[in-house]
């Protein structure tokens, strides 16, 4: 009995490692590209390291919950584009103020999200399926409202502020660190506290690690899965809304390919695509490790199409080795 | 009835196919253990399904405490307090002992869960049951005896006046077992009424009251079970009477050794396990769960790597890297797990039956010789009477016994020299294993060699011509047919470090 308990601790030590060898890549590609660049370790870089990995950070939140359940969810890249349009709409063609600009972007995030939820729980759609075809609805409808053409904010509405200005510039001068960056630190902290403390993110796991065994144990499982699947829409909402402040505009062909890179930091950081397995701290590491990556190559002069190639050969070789770790555990 | 605590009368049900139950009772009172017995697919576990609100019933009543109700899922059994161990665990692996207990009733401090309240809780009641377990843990990471007795602990924590258990005891060793019927006895002392589902005809009389038999999902009787015998019961349960029998072992033992096995060791888990087994031969492997029989078994067979040791087949050395080199040198290996590691369920019988060796039944481009397909199959089925209404019926839909059948039939069809069965009867009913076990006699007069891991001693000792008994990764002993007893091996099983 006492040798499981110690083989349990050092299990749980394990865990705890592996979320520090992640950090501990991001660490070494930093010091990596440090080296070699001077442009790469300087305050403006590692702002836009930050400001690059926001809207990504984001989605993945959103998608991690989805995938701790066991599901999928394709469609966060172009719901985050309809969910900018709609604040587009909401404040530029219908001159409503800001708030009900950033209402109305997370919730076409949350209803998108819902009715993901609905068609996996009620009409027993695969989640691939069901957030594929919200992928290509929620596309579509970007493109119909605005009519094929971006929707610009007029400046002097201060939607840009939303995401590029600096609360804590103000503060602290010189600190100039975008407001786009607070909020996905905020939504990762808040996405953390109810994965690991409140009772939704405790049957995240419980229907991930094994749906039937949830409902068997007198879960109703439809309902907290349409809602956890609406919590991921929730912050692909925001997502929508940061995207639409960064750039100021509602661009209606962003958006597919997003999905992907969202996948990528949740899987990179450790969370498992067969369910029941993740952490947010996980998810955040593995957005930044994509961003930094990316920027790092960009410096050096890396063309955009290695850069691609490199990000994909990272996701195989971090799955892997999650793999290789798995094994020595047992 | 006055007394009666469940009432089910009138009980029926279809699945798609099959009439479940026709017309089936039970009733059940405060305070006793009343068990339900019936071969697999007499409808024991649909009744209890039933009532635990997971299945609902086409036709019939229950009542609770006098009251007839309608149980709609599994929560308002629940509420009512109906409990149930199910059979297949029902666990979440990646949640730790106590969140599993407390599923869908977590203690909360405002809007977060009381995570140390909540293992606070756990803890008390494996104190009650005197289970050496931490609340932190993580299922997954618990023997399957352990996360049995988490769902035990689970069923408990609801204060139900009604507990049903599948087949609890089916993963547990004898320690828990006997643990497990001492707080059974104290649920009973308290009121509680207990559904006791068993294949363990043995049990019956130690901790049932009464028990009532099903049969092909009708009502054959409840008697109580200090006037019953256990031939009478089987012989409700089948509609004909099964005998206790001895191996059959042929005169002339002293065949040619084919598989012989030198100082397997690997870590903790197997340590210089040798032996040899004879052409011919059934050789039992018995020991209790987590002595290192299937670690053994797959070790052979390629499944598991090993440290160090030897395999030897008809006298020569091999190195078997993987199943694919085990299968070539004529190596069977029958999961206890049927479902997950014996048979594609999907599939039809057919396929199944042809999976090892298709890549002869193929022509050009891998064209698939359909007609030679169906031949083999269909000369499989019938040699092993597999009921199935035709050969393009899937797996999963075959009874657990037909199943069994097939997965054998499989390693048939590919003449494997050496079969190790793990379990090869677990949760499979009376009539089935008679089956099963004629047909194992079949295969050693045919030559076939055979490794018979069980955890049932009968079962070891009315197949095996020797037994080899394992306890904590090596070997503790060999017993001949004739001097194995159910206590020379229980003896065997429990000499912990070689020493008892």
């Amino acid at each position: 009995m006492e040798a499981e308990t110690t083989q349990q601790k050092r299990k749980a030590g394990a865990e705890t490692i592996q979320r520090l060898l992640a950090f501990a890549a991001l660490v070494i590609l930093f010091i990596v590209f440090s080296f070699a660049s001077p442009y790469f370790f300087t305050f403006s870089n590692v702002v836009g390291i930050l400001v690059a990995t926001a809207v990504n950070g984001l989605l993945a939140i959103g998608v991690t919950f989805i995938i701790i359940t066991g599901g999928i969810d394709l469609s966060v890249g172009t719901v985050m584009t309809l969910s900018s349009v709609m604040a587009a709409v909401f404040v530029k063609t219908w001159g409503l103020p800001i708030p009900l600009g950033i209402l109305a972007g997370v919730v076409t995030g949350t209803i998108a999200g819902l009715v993901n939820g609905l068609l996996v729980t009620k009409l027993n759609l695969p989640p691939f399926i069901a957030t594929l075809g919200m992928l290509n609805v929620a596309k579509g409808l970007a493109l119909v409202i605005t009519d094929l053409s971006p929707i610009y904010f007029p400046l002097e509405t201060g939607w840009n502020e939303l995401a590029m200005g600096s609360i804590l510039g103000s503060v602290i001068p010189g600190f100039d660190v975008p407001n786009a960056v607070l909020i996905m630190f905020g939504a990762a902290i808040v996405a953390g506290l109810i994965l690991s403390k409140t009772i939704v993110g405790r049957y995240t796991f419980a229907i991930g690690s094994n749906e039937e065994a949830a409902r068997l144990s007198g879960l109703n499982v439809a309902f907290w899965k349409t809602a956890i699947y609406a919590l991921g829409g929730f912050f692909v909402g925001i997502a929508g809304v940061v995207i639409a402040a960064r750039l100021n505009s509602a661009q209606p062909a962003l958006g597919q390919g997003y999905e992907l890179d969202a996948i990528a930091a949740a899987v990179i950081g450790g969370v498992s695509l067969s369910g029941g397995e993740g952490s947010m701290l996980g998810t955040i590491i593995g957005a930044f490790i994509i961003s930094t990556l990316t920027n790092g190559l960009r410096i050096l002069s890396v063309p955009q199409e290695w850069q691609i190639v490199v990000t994909g050969l990272i996701i195989i070789l971090s799955v892997y080795l999650d793999i290789l770790r798995r094994r020595a555990q047992q | 009835m006055d007394d009666a605590l469940v009432l089910m009368e009138g009980i029926d049900k279809h699945f798609p196919g099959v009439h479940a139950l026709n017309n089936a009772k039970f009733n059940l009172k405060r305070g006793e253990v009343h068990a339900i017995v019936g071969e697999n697919g007499a409808g024991k576990s649909t009744l209890m399904k039933i009532l635990a609100g997971i299945y609902s019933k086409d036709q019939g009543k229950i009542c609770f405490k006098g009251e007839e109700v309608e149980i709609s899922n599994p929560h308002a059994a629940q509420q009512m307090g109906i409990s149930m161990v199910h059979q297949e665990l029902n666990l979440m692996n990646h949640l730790t002992a106590a969140q599993n207990i407390f599923i869908g009733r977590e203690p909360l401090k405002g809007i977060f869960l009381d995570d140390n309240k909540q293992n606070q809780d756990a803890r008390e009641l494996f104190e009650m049951m005197r289970l050496n377990l931490q609340p932190f843990i993580k299922v997954g990471d618990l023997t399957v005896a352990k996360q049995q007795m988490v769902e035990i602990a689970k069923a408990l924590s609801y204060n139900s006046d009604v507990l049903i258990f599948d087949e609890p005891t089916a993963a547990l060793t004898d320690v828990e077992i006997t643990e497990l019927f001492r707080i059974i006895r104290q649920l009973k002392e308290n009121g509680v009424g207990i559904i006791y589902i068993t294949h363990r005809l043995e049990e019956l009389k130690q901790i049932t009251d009464r028990i009532t038999v099903l049969r092909d999902g009708n009502y054959v009787d409840t008697v109580n079970t200090q006037e019953a015998q256990i031939s009478q019961i089987i012989k409700m349960m089948v509609g004909r009477v099964i005998y206790e029998s001895s191996p059959e072992v042929p005169e002339d033992r002293d065949q040619e050794v084919v598989l012989e096995v030198k100082n397997l060791s690997r870590e903790k888990a197997l340590k210089d396990v040798s032996f040899q087994l004879r052409k011919g031969e059934i050789l039992g492997f018995a020991g209790l769960v987590g002595a290192g029989r299937t670690d053994t078994a797959r070790a052979i067979f390629g499944a598991d790597s090993f440290d160090s040791g030897e395999v030897y087949i008809k006298g020569e050395k091999v190195n078997i890297k993987g199943p694919s080199d085990a299968v070539a040198h004529s190596i069977a290996y029958l999961s206890e797990d049927r479902k997950r590691y014996g048979l594609c369920l999907g599939l039809e019988v057919k396929t199944n039956i042809v999976l090892t060796i298709f890549e002869k039944l193929t022509a050009f481009l891998g064209w698939i010789k359909e007609k030679s397909v169906n031949r083999i199959a269909s000369r499989i089925v019938d040699q092993l009477s597999i009921r199935t209404p035709s050969l393009d019926q899937k797996a999963k839909n075959l009874s657990g016994g037909n199943q069994q059948k097939l997965v054998i039939g499989k390693w048939l069809a590919k003449n494997a020299d050496i079969l190790i069965f793990d379990e090869p009867t677990r949760g499979i009913d009376v009539g089935a294993k008679q089956e099963i076990y004629t047909l194992l006699n079949d295969l050693t007069s045919q030559g076939k060699s055979i490794i018979m891991i069980s955890s049932e001693l009968p079962e070891i000792l009315r197949m095996s011509h020797r037994v080899l008994v394992m306890c904590e990764g090596r070997v503790t002993g060999e017993l001949d047919y004739t001097e194995a007893t159910q206590e020379s091996i229980m003896e065997l099983a429990t000499l912990r470090n070689g020493v008892n």
